[in-house]
């Protein structure tokens, strides 16, 4: 009598997990956006309060949509920070060692290069990361919380947790800069999001991800290489971390070994109440990105009221909760 | 499933542990030919005083992970337990019970909060644990402003000492709080898992919760009582480290879960339940502690102690995965 409605529930939730979390979402942001509107009036709807908003929502953006894609196959990625900063000390070494007068075409081409070699340094993690979970079969946690000791390791190793610092202009316009009003870091992240929600949602690839997500073994059997998908799949969230990176050490202006180290839980916090499912084969992008501006409303908003960021925190895990336990309380209802 | 470790020394052979051993025993051979500080009795026991507070963890975690759980607000737990045990043993005064009643229920009562939200509300314990961090550690920090507790009662700051007894010219050694909480830690933990009935219910229920439920164990019973066992352990180490530091610092424990993860899983549990055992946990716990103070022995700047972690981790965890997939090659495990 108890696991009747239990597997009953279970295929509610399933369904849930696709749009019914992203009306929950939407009604949890008008609710918000109104309390707020309230109890703060004007200043909630100034210029300045959306612009530091926009500037900082694409840093944890980016590092949730590299943590979600790893959740989605059924798996995890603790080393979205440490492949971050590890490949954001690297483009800030070539940047600050290699750099040629300040102008010109060798100037401009070592700030590319310099990305570029990021880029590859967390390519190179997600390979490491795609082959030990794909190949030698290590439960995702455990090979990312190697690679994340490994690279944070490597980090503290080579720069002693030394900070470097000091870019040029246009790396600097990456982290500060807007365009028509627009800060340049959201246009990063939705030049990051789109592909991906595409990718997902109209490719065999994205199929693929949420089949194995689902079920691997079953996937694995129906002729799907899954090892290559997950390969590729890991690569790809490192890569999101190496974006993450330039888009970080440029609004500091700075890297370091340790920067954004409490984002790694709060990436996770972001996609699970985006709707992603911890188990993996469930979520979109569209719930995680309103997700995130939920999150980024509550904090904007705490602190034109200047309360605590840590009471932030506190309200994020209790939404985290209601959330996660309105399927539950709906599926309530008709027994 | 459970077996008798040690039953047959053949099964003993192909397990976990027994690799986990191999590479400790080398470990601690090339180090103490390396390092004639290595194997003495005062790095013993400074091993076991400075990793008392991740083994007490790493014990609760172990319990969790074998009920099919996990639990990542461990650390906001403590931080909770520490800072409101002192601050009354400061206000009231307290003695030894006194401060390990009241941490351990504070402890249990937050663990409880973890069991209510997972079952009765079926959400998924990573997304109550990930919630529950930053509720108990938001909160925390909110209340107190962060502020550190330096003045602690004098009998704590003193701490215990037993069974003295003197080494050489001016060395002495004893059992202090540190190592005979971890002691107790692993002697329960171990009675509990092994030498109980509702350890065997642990393990079944862990291994598949649907079958333990038709079987009619209590499943909510069950973890809340696991949950639980994970907040009391906790609260112990968290006047653990307490005692060791000689302070209260509400936002340094925050941030640590991974290490514990790190040596329970090292030690053989799995993420999905039913499997793990306290000599694997021992183990995993050993081979981390032995690593990084093995890295400063040899005179490695401590720069590069993660670096070493992370790489003997990934190994670790790779060869295991290997010699697996060789006695089950067509498994299709993840």
């Amino acid at each position: 009598m108890r696991n009747a409605p239990t597997l009953a529930l279970r295929g509610r939730l399933i369904r849930l997990a696709g749009s019914g979390t992203i009306v929950t979402l939407m009604l949890l942001l008008v609710a918000l956006w109104l309390v707020f509107a309230i109890t703060i009036g004007d200043r909630f709807f100034s210029v300045n309060t959306l612009q530091s908003m926009a500037f900082q929502m694409p840093e944890l953006g980016i590092l949730s949509l590299a943590m979600m894609l790893a959740l989605l196959s059924g798996g995890l990625n603790l080393s979205i920070i440490a492949t971050a900063n590890l490949s954001g000390l690297t483009i800030a070494f070539l940047l600050t060692h290699y750099i040629p007068g300040s102008q010109g075409i060798a100037w401009a081409g070592v700030q590319v290069l310099a990305i570029a070699a990021g880029f590859a340094v967390a390519a190179l993690v997600g390979l490491v990361n795609g082959f030990v979970i794909a190949y030698l079969g290590v439960s995702p946690i455990l090979a990312t919380l190697g690679t994340m000791t490994l690279c944070k390791g490597l980090a503290i190793g080579l720069t002693r947790g030394n900070v470097i610092s000091g870019f040029p202009e246009p790396i600097v316009f990456i982290g500060n800069g807007t365009v028509f009003g627009v800060p340049f870091a959201l246009i990063v992240l939705a030049l990051c999001a789109l592909p991906v929600a595409l990718m997902l949602n109209a490719t065999p690839f994205g199929a693929r991800v949420y089949m194995i997500g689902s079920n691997e073994k079953a996937t694995r059997y129906s002729g799907v290489d899954t090892r290559a998908v997950l390969l590729k799949l890991y690569v790809l969230s490192s890569l999101l971390a190496g974006v993450a990176a330039v888009v970080m050490l440029a609004r500091f202006n700075s890297a370091n070994a340790a920067y954004g180290e409490s984002y790694l839980l709060v990436t996770i916090l972001a996609a699970v109440l985006g709707g992603v499912d911890p188990f993996g084969g469930f979520g979109k992008v569209g719930g995680l990105l309103l997700a995130l501006i939920i999150l980024q409303m509550i904090s904007s908003a705490f602190n034109l009221l200047n309360l605590s960021q840590f009471l932030t925190l506190a309200i994020w895990g209790g939404i985290l909760i209601a959330v996660a336990a309105v399927p539950h309380l709906g599926g309530k209802a008709p027994r | 499933m459970p077996k008798p470790r040690f039953a047959s020394f053949g099964r003993f052979r192909r397990s976990h542990e027994f690799w986990l051993l191999i590479v400790i025993l080398v470990l601690c051979a090339s180090l103490g030919a390396a390092n004639g500080q290595f194997l003495t009795m005062q790095n013993l026991f400074d091993l076991l005083t400075s990793y008392a507070f991740v083994g007490i963890l790493a014990l609760g975690l172990l319990v969790v992970l074998i009920a099919g759980g996990i639990d990542i607000s461990f650390t906001a737990t403590a931080s909770v337990a520490q800072y409101v045990t002192l601050s009354v043993a400061n206000a009231y005064g307290a003695n030894w019970i006194c401060v390990f009643a009241i941490a351990i229920g504070i402890g249990g009562a937050l663990g409880a909060l973890n069991a209510i939200f997972i079952r009765k509300l079926r959400i998924p314990s990573i997304i109550v644990s990930v919630a529950t961090l930053n509720i108990f550690y938001g909160l925390l920090i909110f209340f107190t402003g962060g502020k550190y507790i330096y003045s602690l009662p004098d009998w704590f700051a003193t701490g215990i000492f037993w069974f003295e007894f003197e080494w050489g010219k001016d060395t002495s050694y004893g059992v202090n709080l540190q190592i005979l909480a971890l002691g107790f830690s692993f002697l329960f933990t171990w009675l509990l898992l092994n030498r109980s009935n509702i350890g065997r219910q642990i393990y079944a229920m862990g291994g598949n919760t649907d079958a333990a439920q038709r079987l009619g164990f209590h499943v909510f019973g069950l973890n809340m009582l696991v949950y639980c066992y994970m907040g009391v352990m906790a609260g112990i180490a968290s006047l653990v480290q307490a005692q060791l530091a000689q302070s209260v610092a509400p936002t340094v424990l925050v941030g640590k879960e991974l290490d514990v993860v790190a040596a329970v899983v090292l030690g053989g549990a799995s993420l999905m339940g039913g499997v793990g055992t306290v000599f694997g946990t021992f183990l995993g716990l050993a081979l981390l502690a032995i690593l990084q103070n093995g890295i400063i022995l040899l005179g490695v700047s401590s720069y590069w102690s993660p670096f070493f972690v992370g790489l003997v981790i990934l190994i670790s965890v790779s060869a295991t995965a290997w010699s697996q997939r060789e006695r089950r090659p067509r498994s299709a495990q993840p």
